[in-house]
């Protein structure tokens, strides 16, 4: 689904990605961690499209398509979603009409008419109950004035609506207590099929424990320094990231 | 002969026409002296520093309607909140028209400034308010000298009224171009509560100058919710002067969205004589192609206890130029007064300017009084980040637009003309979010 072949991305001429090689298939769940800074958001936004990010080196296929000319919606249109480590305030615009825009965009792009109103309310219902998602939550301002929580479980609600091929959720444990974290995680695996993948970026092994990696990543310096199983995250729990730096550095 | 002296000399002319024995007689007289004496304003003036009229003077403007002309429902009903109940004073090329128009006397005077002066039913509140806040620079004066028509309210005593008023001025091109003075009266007696809705509309693309006076008292306790539509053809020139002056405990909000014409600039001016009055002022302002608007505004703190709030919001595009200039003034005695002032701005293009100047003189020291201005372009993140979800550009920088001037808009308490700007604001930015925003 996802192949990405020695990946170097800058921005303002600054090298962070310098050489990343990953592929996603369909069903599998990977987590790629790392220390702070070592480039794990970046790799997301460019997975993503965002424009500030310049690829200077290798391609990104998404089913078998080079990705690399798509805008952010486009790649969305197509199945990739990011789910934010900070999702941004929209004063104004409710998380409803936000999503049915969102929605009905994406079947635009695809030449779909417009999901019926009536469809479209019980699927909103269907998924806010999924994340027990409370009807008062779905008028209010997007993310205004939300709780980190909120804010996270927002992100999956879109996620769920969305239904992508392609899930990146971008630390969305930070800031979540434990039975939040729970919520998003029976969440994600309730969504999780056979035709999906999901990549986890995180720090912590924490949600590891509640979405289980078929693969884990350690991203350092840019690169991809190490790849396991899921026992891989219990390592870098035990003994944290500096046997890895260590290593990569000698 | 230029505009200046084609006024002036058409004076004499005008006068033979109205009563030269009316109390208005002397007034007229005067004003027009001022106007002689100070003509119109350059950028050698502080006040238009930013803004010129040269061009737009330049225009051989009719200075009185030669005809009248009608105007049909239909050519009018987009420009009117028609799907609400409201009383309507409508001019069409600076006429009366009975035919849209819908006005009352029962319990408040919902009419015409020219019945309202003509009329000795009427003298004593003429009398009592008529140019008593109007400033008498030029601009004002010009129009103080030509009043003739234009919106008399008075609202009695203890008297809400029942649904809002529409005041709509029409000008259909009949005539290469245009000059209109409309003049309104707007006096709220204590306790009573009054919404107006404001718009000033050419059907074609003939230039027209409109130099309006509006003046407003609010007694004490009275309620005024006041809004300014401004969506005005490309050719359409606006020169809005608003005078406000306040009684103890009143409350006066004057919304101001302009969003089209060629040049508007608005003199939004406060007085504050009582004390616990609250004065507010919002604006939105969006504007592209070569369109300039111009805020003028004044808050005269005058008694203790009093507050002020504007905020004014603007989104400039292309070659589009905005200026404004917030003065507030706290006189000595005005002590606990609260005055905030802020003005946020973005600017879409390298060549779209704004110039923002707060103008803050305070004399008294037991005060709270604040200004921020900002001038900035889209947040990119948040544009990524409802790209990423699939909303195209134009449609992500038309949220975030909107979520820019939302604290403004949700401050509008006609549910209505919230629709109905945010219509507009969809319009102008050209998207159809399939939602009402």
């Amino acid at each position: 689904m996802l192949k990405i072949n020695n990946l170097h991305a800058s921005v303002e001429d600054k090298a962070i990605l310098k050489g990343i090689n990953l592929e996603v298939k369909a069903g599998e769940v990977h987590a790629i961690m790392g220390p702070n800074g070592s480039g794990k958001s970046t790799l997301s936004s460019v997975i993503a499209g965002k424009e500030e990010y310049e690829v200077t080196e290798g391609e990104i296929f998404f089913d078998e398509e080079n990705i690399e000319e798509l805008s952010a919606e486009e790649r969305a249109h197509k199945g990739i979603f990011l789910s934010f480590q900070y999702p941004v305030e929209i004063p104004g615009v409710s998380v409803t009409n936000f999503i049915k825009t969102a929605i009905n965009e994406t079947r635009k792009a695809k030449g779909l008419p417009d999901m019926p109103a009536k469809d479209m309310l019980k699927l909103i219902r269907e998924k806010a109950e999924l994340l027990e998602i409370d009807r008062k939550f779905l008028s209010r301002s997007l993310n205004q004035g939300f709780s980190g929580g909120e804010k996270k479980r927002n992100e999956i609600f879109q996620m769920a609506m969305l239904e992508p091929k392609l899930a990146i959720l971008d630390e969305t444990d930070s800031g979540l207590d434990i039975d939040a974290l729970r919520i998003v995680a029976s969440g994600v695996n309730k969504l999780k099929s056979k035709d999906n993948a999901v990549i986890l970026i995180t720090h912590y092994q924490r949600l590891l424990d509640y979405i289980v990696p078929d693969f884990v990543h350690v991203l350092y310096k840019g690169r991809i320094v190490k790849s396991g199983g899921k026992e891989l995250a219990h390592e870098l729990e035990e003994k944290g990231y500096d046997w890895i730096k260590e290593e990569v550095d000698a | 002969m230029d505009l200046k002296e084609k006024l002036v000399s058409s004076f004499m002319a005008f006068e033979n026409k109205v009563d030269v024995d009316a109390p208005l007689h002397q007034i007229r007289n005067e004003a027009i002296k001022i106007f002689e004496a100070e003509g119109f304003p350059s950028k050698k003036d502080e006040a238009w520093k930013y803004t010129s009229l040269n061009s737009i003077l330049k225009e051989d403007y009719s200075v009185f309607p030669k005809q009248e002309n009608a105007l049909e429902f239909s050519e009018a009903k987009s420009y009117m909140l028609h799907e609400m109940d409201t009383y309507k004073i409508i001019f069409i090329d600076g006429k009366y028209s009975s035919h849209l128009s819908q006005t009352t006397h029962d319990g408040f005077d919902i009419c015409l400034m020219s019945s309202a002066l003509n009329n000795p039913k009427y003298r004593l509140v003429i009398e009592n308010y008529f140019n008593k806040v109007a400033e008498k620079d030029g601009l004002s004066s010009l129009n103080t000298a030509f009043a003739t028509e234009g919106a008399y309210i008075h609202i009695k005593k203890n008297k809400l009224v029942n649904k809002p008023i529409q005041i709509i001025h029409f000008s259909t091109g009949s005539e290469e171009a245009v000059m209109l003075q409309p003049r309104n009266l707007i006096v709220v007696d204590e306790n009573s509560h009054v919404q107006i809705i404001e718009r000033h509309q050419s059907l074609t693309d003939n230039p027209v100058l409109t130099n309006s006076v509006t003046e407003i008292f609010a007694n004490k306790r009275a309620i005024v919710d006041y809004y300014k539509l401004q969506n005005d053809n490309e050719n359409a020139t606006l020169i809005d002067n608003t005078f406000v002056n306040q009684k103890q405990e009143s409350h006066c909000f004057v919304h101001t969205f302009s969003f089209g014409g060629k040049l508007v600039r608005n003199n939004l001016h406060f007085y504050q004589n009582g004390e616990r009055i609250d004065s507010t002022l919002n604006g939105v302002t969006i504007i592209g192609k070569k369109q300039h608007v111009d805020h003028n505004t004044l808050v005269h703190h005058i008694e203790p206890n009093c507050e002020s709030h504007q905020d004014y919001k603007g989104i400039f595009a292309d070659k589009s130029t905005g200026v404004f200039n917030g003065r507030v003034i706290v006189n000595k005695e005005a002590q606990k007064t609260n005055a905030f002032q802020s003005n946020n701005n973005i600017l879409l293009s390298d060549k779209a300017t704004i110039n923002s100047k707060p103008q803050l003189e305070i004399f008294a020291d037991d005060v709270k009084c604040s200004h921020g201005c900002t001038i900035g372009q889209l947040d990119e993140s948040a544009m990524f980040y409802m790209r990423s979800r699939g909303i195209p550009e134009k449609e992500a920088k038309a949220l975030l637009m909107y979520a820019f001037t939302n604290n403004v808009l949700e401050s509008v308490k006609i549910p209505e003309i919230k629709s109905r700007i945010t219509k507009i604001i969809a319009e102008k930015l050209g998207v159809n979010l399939g939602f009402d925003l």
